[in-house]
């Protein structure tokens, strides 16, 4: 398999990603898919660095990972937040900025 | 053309599709752990061996289940498990991802096309080598990710918490 393949593979999964934020209304949903996007670009990562030997790509990913751990934990924390305010997740329910 | 490549992309395209069109919250997220599983397989054909398993013990477990704790509290109601509506603003999300799609793949295609040399060892591919690396050359980053870590643990007890009479 060339490095082209995984980026393709990395891509289409990242569109996925773009397209469930787009179209999905449930807080959660949209937000496993931002979890989505994040780990696309992550094999994107790990497939430079396997094609160039080099160690940026992997630690990248470490580094990733980490965040995105914490984005998480501080995300689901708002979410809770958000639900006990209004006492649902759906996000047309919240439009407080809409003009 | 490998097979665990092949069989991989697919599982991770099949939990990707499911997760979006699933009107239930749990089965998104288990269709996401599918997906999450078959992206450290892609791994493991990269010869990543340390980034497979820590993706399945970071986020396919730990994530995850944290995803599904949350759901399991929040005690969704019918309001909230809505399926995908078809209007305007959907076809106008199909036609932006088709586009994005379109743009990286014509992004992506200048790379090369020659296969990854299977003879050739990856040499980040070890806990050791990985460990190596972590602790000389990028061993501020590692000391930085876990005050990012303490600081997100403080935020998520601050902005979950209930407060009296606000």
């Amino acid at each position: 398999m060339s490095v082209m393949h995984y980026l393709i593979v990395s891509s289409l999964l990242f569109s996925l990603g773009a397209l469930g934020v787009l179209l999905r209304r449930n807080a959660i949903i949209v937000f496993m898919c931002v979890e989505l996007m994040l780990n696309a670009a992550n094999l994107a990562f790990v497939a430079f660095s396997r094609f160039h030997n080099d160690a940026a790509g992997a630690m990248m990913v470490f580094f990733v990972m980490c965040v995105a751990a914490a984005e998480a934990v501080v995300g689901l924390a708002i979410i809770i937040a958000m639900f006990r305010n209004k006492q649902t997740v759906n996000l047309s329910e919240f439009n407080l900025f809409k003009w | 053309m490998s097979i665990g490549f092949i069989v991989f992309t697919l599982l991770a395209i099949v939990g990707a599709m499911g997760m979006i069109t699933s009107r239930n919250p749990v089965y998104s997220v288990l269709y996401m752990i599918l997906s999450l599983f078959s992206l450290a397989g892609l791994f493991l054909t990269l010869q990543a061996q340390f980034l497979f398993i820590i993706q399945i013990i970071v986020y396919a477990g730990a994530i995850m289940i944290l995803f599904l704790f949350v759901i399991m509290l929040l005690n969704l109601t019918r309001k909230d498990t809505v399926a995908i509506r078809f209007n305007a603003s959907s076809v106008f999300a199909v036609v932006f991802a088709a586009v994005f799609f379109t743009q990286l793949l014509t992004a992506v295609s200048v790379f090369s096309k020659t296969s990854l040399d299977q003879n050739e060892n990856y040499l980040y591919s070890t806990v050791e080598s990985i460990g190596h690396a972590l602790l000389t050359e990028y061993v501020l980053p590692f000391e930085l990710i876990s005050l990012i870590l303490l600081v997100a643990i403080v935020a998520a007890i601050v902005i979950a918490k209930k407060y009296r009479g606000i």
